[in-house]
């Protein structure tokens, strides 16, 4: 286990320096989800600033699903270019621990965009992040670790097809609709008028048990999956 | 140079066979029937047109690549026993380099290094990169090498852990003269350390000098070239002509 997450480690610190010394998905997920975030509010805030009630949490969980996508997709684009990928299957590391360096990369990513993606949906849609700031947290990282747990094992499964840029939404989106759903469902029980947080948690609890199931499922079918 | 990667133990693996090794890409037959065998101290090539199954062979081999039929050992176990630690006594180098251009040489031998438990890494690393004749730019990302500079790096990253099989595919490709005869020099230094060299190539004046022994492959069927005979360029074509049953 410790090999794992060592090799794990090493894979997820190998992006990240990659990622820093281009920064190509952060600038291109974040601009993404601010010019989404921006679209809707110029649709659903009126003159007077008032937004459409419970549309933040839609917005919110759009950006982040739709940004999510496209840094999936090019997160394995790199490791195509030069075959990485294959070089990472040839390495004596236990197939899961590619899995989870990938996962655990793009996670960070995700939530530094994510941190830009909440603050902006908060101020151009008056939504008060100071009401249950723990609970909002735990839903946007449990949703996003569900989202993207999904998303790297669809990912790494198409890495290698030449229609992976559009089977990858269409395999990503039906799995993850529950986290979505969830996701705004408990957000929107946070940013209302008068916020319900046994609702959030309900949400919360379900998000938790989706992310538990689909990592331990992709942890168990990332090799077969990968072997040619 | 010691051959042995880290928990190998020199005997476990001397040879690698192959009995009726087939693969199936669904209706397509990219592998029937292969079976041949490779000892230490050898370097055998692969030779055959385009699309014969080379690449695939190479893969199966490797372990990256499940055969449809049949079995590959390596030192009378086959894969399965072995598990992820079979891997580590395999070095690639493929047609594609498996380099991370955003990182430096330096960087990439280091990353491959860590995940093949290589230890007293950063003595290792340098000289990798010596024998790669990339010390002065061991700090300079990979995306900027030429195409030679890169194969050489490639190389060294797939031999940074010593392995006990090595499988090139089309090694001299982009190589210069001096960086070929380097190449050519290195493999005989693995075959004097006992290393089971596998090479796919259509370089036949270097490889007629280097192999000791070749393989043809046509439409996914092996068969052996004798030694002897004028040149390998000669028999290769003379094989590829007979009929093959």
């Amino acid at each position: 286990m410790i090999d794992v997450l060592r090799a794990a480690w090493l894979i997820a610190r190998k992006d990240i320096v990659v990622e820093i010394r281009n920064r190509e998905l952060a600038y291109t997920t974040l601009f993404f989800a601010v010019a989404c975030i921006l679209v809707f509010a110029v649709a659903f805030v009126d003159d007077m600033g008032h937004a459409i009630p419970g549309a933040a949490a839609g917005i919110l969980w759009v950006a982040i699903a739709f940004s999510g996508t496209l840094a999936l997709g090019r997160t394995f684009e790199r490791e195509r270019q030069s075959e990485t990928l294959r070089a990472l299957l040839l390495s004596p590391i236990e197939r899961p621990a590619v899995y989870l360096g990938k996962l655990a990369a793009l996670l960070m990513l995700m939530f530094a965009v994510e941190a830009v993606v909440v603050t902006l949906v908060a101020t151009m849609f008056q939504a008060s992040l100071g009401r249950a700031p723990w609970m909002l947290l735990g839903l946007v990282v449990a949703g996003t670790v569900g989202f993207a747990a999904v998303g790297t094992l669809f990912a790494a499964m198409l890495a290698r097809l030449r229609s992976r840029d559009v089977l990858l939404p269409m395999l990503l989106y039906p799995v993850t609709i529950p986290v979505v759903i969830a996701g705004v469902k408990g957000t929107q029980a946070i940013f209302a008028a008068e916020p319900n947080l046994d609702l959030a948690g309900m949400w919360l609890a379900m998000l938790i048990s989706f992310d538990a199931v689909f990592i331990t499922l992709s942890l168990w079918t990332f090799g077969p999956v990968m072997s040619e | 140079m010691t051959t042995a990667g880290p928990g190998t133990t020199a005997a476990a693996f001397d040879d690698v066979d192959l009995h009726d090794v087939s693969r199936h890409y669904g209706r397509r037959r990219a592998l029937a029937r292969v079976t041949f065998s490779c000892g230490r101290g050898q370097i055998l090539g692969l030779l055959g047109p385009n699309g014969s199954g080379k690449s695939t062979l190479l893969g199966v081999l490797s372990t990256l690549v499940r055969p449809s039929l049949g079995e590959v050992r390596y030192g009378g176990r086959p894969s399965s026993e072995w598990g992820d630690a079979l891997r580590r006594h395999i070095g690639v180098l493929g047609h594609d380099l498996f380099l991370y251009g955003d990182l430096t040489a330096y960087e990439n031998l280091e990353f491959f290094g860590r995940l093949y438990a290589v230890p007293d890494l950063d003595r290792r690393v340098r000289d990798a990169l010596e024998a790669a004749r990339l010390t002065d730019r061991a700090s300079d990302p990979v995306n900027g090498f030429s195409r030679g500079m890169r194969q050489r790096l490639a190389l060294e990253r797939a031999l940074l852990h010593q392995p006990r099989l090595v499988l090139l595919d089309e090694p001299f490709t982009g190589l210069d003269d001096e960086s070929a005869q380097l190449l050519t020099d290195r493999l005989k230094t693995l075959r004097a350390s006992g290393v089971i060299v596998v090479l796919a190539t259509h370089d036949f004046d270097t490889a007629d000098s280097l192999l000791d022994r070749v393989v043809c492959l046509r439409e996914g069927r092996a068969r052996e070239i004798e030694r002897g005979g004028g040149p390998l360029r000669e028999r290769y074509r003379q094989a590829l002509k007979e009929s093959w049953t």
